[in-house]
């Protein structure tokens, strides 16, 4: 079962950025060998952390996009925990999410075309309104 | 519509109105009907605006939502529907774990 996961980490903040490449692409590589698809991966670059981790107080912030099966991230997961350099990590399952949000970006479409459709015809509009009002009255 | 909802309790109940009454304390009261406070009507930020996913990444999104110590801020203060709350508060807790946020402001 694929499925869309997001996986972040943060690494050290006295990583040099060539080091930091071979280390995001030994886990890409990990990850195409466990059948997974790395979707894209992003470096955020340093940012400073909320609160105090390994007695780091900045870091490197990588987000990995990828399509994978549930036991190749706990695999993936368990290599970020041996893994020295990475201090912290959080990995978060998005295709749900992504269903939801395409279903609701397709209502709302539904919904403007029905809202664009009766424009034009606005003159009869009124005419329906006011008998409703004199029924009403 | 909104003069229905800001009224909190209705007219007719207190004989015992105790407090004097300054009609106008506050411009802007929709019709100036006399009473002391008026209230904004709180709406959901989420819905108004349409932002319907609520990710962990935004944290400048997330930080509207977290007071000062940290904590997250009730629904009943920021005025966000039910649905988006509870989004909200998964989201800035998975912010919170990978140091976006913090679980506690230091001193």
């Amino acid at each position: 079962m694929q499925r869309t996961y997001e996986i972040m980490f943060i690494v050290r903040p006295d990583m040099p950025e060539e080091e930091l490449d071979k280390l995001i692409a030994a886990f890409d590589a990990t990850i195409v060998q466990g059948g997974g698809v790395v979707k894209s991966t992003e470096k955020l670059g340093r940012r400073k952390l909320a609160y105090m981790v390994k007695k780091c107080n900045d870091g490197q912030f990588v987000l990995l996009t990828v399509l994978a099966g549930g036991s190749l991230v706990a695999e993936i997961e368990r290599r970020l925990r041996v893994s020295e350099p990475v201090i912290k990590f959080i990995s978060v399952r998005m295709d749900e999410e992504e269903k939801r949000l395409a279903k609701i970006k397709a209502i709302r479409a539904t919904r403007k075309k029905l809202s664009a459709a009766p424009a034009p015809p606005a003159e009869p509009a009124p005419s329906v309104a006011a008998p409703t009002e004199a029924a009403s009255a | 519509m909104t003069a229905e909802s800001t009224h909190p309790r209705p007219e007719g109940s207190g004989p015992a109105s105790s407090g004097p009454r300054q009609p106008g304390a506050r411009p802007g009261g929709p019709g100036g009907g006399g009473r002391k406070f008026f209230r904004r009507k709180k709406v959901c930020k989420f819905c108004v605006e349409k932002i319907d996913g609520i990710h962990y990444r935004d944290v400048r999104l997330l930080q509207q939502f977290v007071a000062e110590r940290g904590k997250i801020v009730p629904r009943r203060l920021t005025g966000v529907c039910t649905t988006h709350q509870r989004s909200l508060a998964r989201a800035i807790k998975q912010a919170r774990n990978i140091a976006l946020l913090p679980f506690a402001a230091r001193f």
